[in-house]
């Protein structure tokens, strides 16, 4: 189904007080992942570092804020992936790298199998169609003194899509895809609320029929009961368009909902990423055990009392000056002498699980021995151990292999 | 009644008008609740629902503005609304204390951190600076900041954003006081220093057997930290009663709204979000009747135009009498348990099912014998 043919059920009656109301009559379910679809987006070891410059006249570069640091993943076609983690781990960097709003220090950003990651201004206009974003904030991502009309038509103007007579119907059009009443489209922003700028926002977004969304935090600003219409309506417009989503996000309900697949990153790398259910209910690293357990559940209510957690001490190291070997080791339950030495690999645990950790297991059954010293030739402190030779396949790659090391069996399993 | 211990604070019908040019905003209009020490009351409501309004009517900050106050706000038998200026803010700090949602703009950027708590301290008690700085540094300990005797002299820009949440409740305890309302403690912060903040909240009211207001939109906060919760929406209560009963057989279609639209980190995947239509109203000209009838799903269950024409009483709820609620449906909590809970947590009507089950055999044995 393309955009044109797409006509919203009961649009014809708007009233303004019930503009909003049009998609929220159903809810939605959680979203599931296509099958077999092929990657539309890959992204290989991609880094951005940001320089600090000393203070004075000369400005010399005295460090860098290695903001993200070596992230590779695949969004497939149709497909969404979440990107969760703690504010500064680095996640909104890499959606605007993706967006291509920053120049990458290296890596490759690999859209319908061309790399973009260097790509210059002019080659980047025809891509400004097929990647959107979504901002945070409805109230900033506006410009006030645009009527919403110009917001929406906006990019129809600059790739001179539409002739300037068509922009209208087009606009109008957009404006009922999102719920909004089309004859709004005279107001200015600040006519409207918090939820109906963040579905102008959406509208913008959806004006060039996009194949890659990336929606950085797009309803962490809004009430809890907006937070719905527009969850629900964001994945009304996957089903519809097959648009792929990057869906980066802090609040991980939220995430679960909407992606099928997951990325948990922390001070610049990805330490876990799989499908739902690996990263919800099988999680390997201490850290996204440590974030699921923090998140205030309401079902604790019925039970009472308050669930045992784990408790992370302290706060983020500074990403300037980040932690030797695993980033994660500072605040680390099980961290041992490997951690400080060597940066755990990103290694392959389930058919769509990895997990970049020495001592992956479940909450409580971590094992003693690292996993990882036969694969890095080293002892179990973490030394070089002359007898051992590192392991080579060690390459990381974007998407899952299809074998990978069976924990629970000790075996390699296969698809 | 005469038995009952009298609550340490007790708001009676509480009410705070603005008058504006375009009319009188009815912040909060009529809010009556109990809380004793020891104790946590939730209150939960979106932007604009009157929750940081009411609290702030306790702690007297509408005063010296145009605000109209009526209504009694008593605590320990004091009616506050009826001190003079002078008294009020012997108690504010010392009696009552708040801590604010954003940290960063709740401090004064030009003290340091220490600065500002030995001023918190030095207001209520005669003590030299030095004793006072003794204090502060050991209630920096006490909320878990490394090195206090050194972090002491820093500046709040100098501290992350879930020490500055610490020094805040440090801030606020440093007296001792016997009520402390929380304002959106932890909504500024990351998930695992939200769940430090919250431990450490929790620990520290055990310690000074205060009473806790925790005003918050995330009704998972609530499941974990309150004893009570407090449902407002448009500047009413409507739903009031102990956490539990509130969160598994609420009896307000506005409770499951909130329950519906929020996913649940462990619930079922097939549960479906169901979103409350439409946005909050304006509090300048609220809708008549039931204030949440334009957003409402099951006004077609209620006989008549009621919802629209009448404004619901606080009433006891259809199963314990300390539930209370705000609405005409008589038979809420059949329909929540046949129509809403089968969208939003599927996997929870087997569970209750089989409770009846269990429930209905228990009865029968009891009645064989």
């Amino acid at each position: 189904m393309t955009f044109e043919e797409y006509v919203p059920g009961a649009a014809d009656d708007h009233e303004p007080a019930t503009m909003a109301d049009m998609l929220t009559v159903a809810g939605n379910a959680a979203a599931v992942a296509p099958v077999g679809a092929a990657p539309i987006l890959e992204v290989d070891k991609l880094r951005m570092y940001f320089p600090v410059k000393s203070p004075g006249l000369l400005r010399r570069t005295v460090g860098h804020v290695q903001a993200v640091d070596g992230v590779s993943f695949q969004v497939v076609e149709g497909g969404s992936l979440g990107l969760v983690g703690e504010s500064g781990c680095g996640k909104s960097t890499t959606g605007r790298l993706i967006t291509r709003l920053y120049t990458p220090t290296s890596g490759a950003i690999r859209f319908q199998g061309e790399d973009i990651a260097h790509a210059k201004a002019r080659q980047l206009k025809p891509l400004r169609r097929d990647i959107q974003m979504i901002f945070q904030d409805p109230y900033t991502s506006l410009n006030p003194r645009h009527t919403v009309g110009a917001i929406i038509g906006a990019p129809l103007a600059i790739h001179k899509i539409l002739p300037k007579k068509q922009i209208l119907p087009r606009v109008q059009e957009l404006l009922e895809i999102v719920g909004l009443n089309p004859e709004h489209y005279n107001r200015y922003p600040h006519e409207f609320s918090g939820g109906q700028r963040q579905r102008i926002g959406i509208a913008r977004s959806l004006t060039l029929q996009p194949k890659l969304l990336v929606a950085d935090e797009p309803v962490s600003a809004l009430d809890v009961s907006i937070q719905a219409q527009v969850v629900n309506l964001l994945q009304d417009i996957q089903r519809e368009f097959g648009v792929a989503f990057l869906f980066i996000a802090h609040d991980l309900a939220v995430v679960r909902h909407f992606c099928p697949e997951v990325a948990v990153m922390y001070l610049g790398k990805i330490v876990e990423i799989g499908d739902r259910d690996s990263i919800y209910n099988n999680a390997h690293h201490p850290y996204t055990q440590a974030l699921l357990s923090a998140v205030p559940d309401v079902r604790q209510a019925a039970t009472g009392g308050r669930r045992e957690r784990i408790r992370l001490e302290g706060d983020v190291p500074s990403p300037i000056d980040p932690p030797s070997g695993c980033r994660f080791r500072t605040r680390c339950p099980i961290a041992q002498e490997i951690c400080a030495r060597h940066e755990p690999p990103l290694l392959q645990i389930g058919q769509r699980h990895k997990v970049a950790c020495h001592f992956p297991g479940r909450l409580g059954e971590a094992p003693r021995e690292p996993l990882t010293s036969g694969l890095l030739g080293v002892d179990r402190e973490g030394r070089p151990d002359p007898g051992a030779s590192p392991s080579t396949d060690l390459v990381e790659q974007p998407g899952f292999a299809d074998t990978w090391f069976d924990l629970d069996k000790k075996t390699i399993g296969r698809v | 009644m005469s038995t009952a211990p009298t609550p340490y604070l007790s708001v009676q019908d509480l009410k705070v008008h603005f008058p504006t040019p375009d009319g009188i905003v009815k912040a909060t209009d009529g809010l009556s609740f109990d809380l004793e020490r020891g104790k946590t009351l939730g209150i939960v409501g979106e932007s604009g629902s009157g929750k940081s309004v009411s609290s702030s009517a306790i702690l007297g900050l509408h005063r010296g503005s145009s605000a109209q106050v009526s209504g009694h706000i008593l605590l320990d038998g004091v009616d506050l609304l009826e001190l003079s200026n002078e008294d009020m803010r012997k108690m504010r700090g010392r009696d009552v204390s708040m801590i604010f949602q954003d940290p960063l703009s709740a401090m004064h950027p030009y003290y340091t951190v220490g600065n500002q708590l030995v001023e918190a301290y030095r207001v209520h008690n005669k003590v030299t600076k030095k004793e006072a700085r003794a204090r502060a540094v050991e209630m920096l300990d006490r909320v878990g900041i490394p090195n206090p005797d050194k972090r002491i002299g820093d500046y709040p820009h100098q501290f992350s954003g879930g020490m500055r949440q610490r020094a805040m409740i440090a801030m606020g305890l440093i007296n001792d006081p016997g009520l402390l309302i929380a304002d959106e403690p932890t909504t500024a912060l990351d998930v695992t220093v939200q769940a430090q903040i919250l431990d450490l909240l929790q620990d520290l009211q055990r310690e000074f057997n205060s009473a806790v207001i925790i005003i918050t939109h995330d009704l998972g906060v609530v499941a974990e930290m309150a004893d009570d919760v407090l449902v407002m929406y448009a500047g009413r209560a409507v739903e009031h009663g102990p956490c539990k009963e509130i969160l598994t057989h609420p009896e307000m279609p506005y409770t499951w709204g909130l329950l519906s639209s929020v996913p649940d980190v462990s619930g079922d995947t097939n549960a479906r979000l169901l979103p409350i239509p439409g946005s909050p109203p304006s509090l300048l000209n609220p809708p008549t009747g039931c204030a949440f009838h334009p957003r409402c799903l099951h006004r077609d269950k209620v006989p008549g135009d009621l919802c629209r024409t009448e404004l619901p009483p606080l009433v006891v709820g259809t199963r314990i009498g300390s539930h209370l609620k705000r609405c005409h449906l008589s038979d809420p909590d059949s329909i929540y348990e046949s129509e809403v809970l089968p969208e939003i947590a599927p996997d929870l009507v087997d569970e209750i099912v089989a409770d009846k089950a269990t429930d209905n055999a228990a009865d029968d044995a009891e009645g064989a014998r």
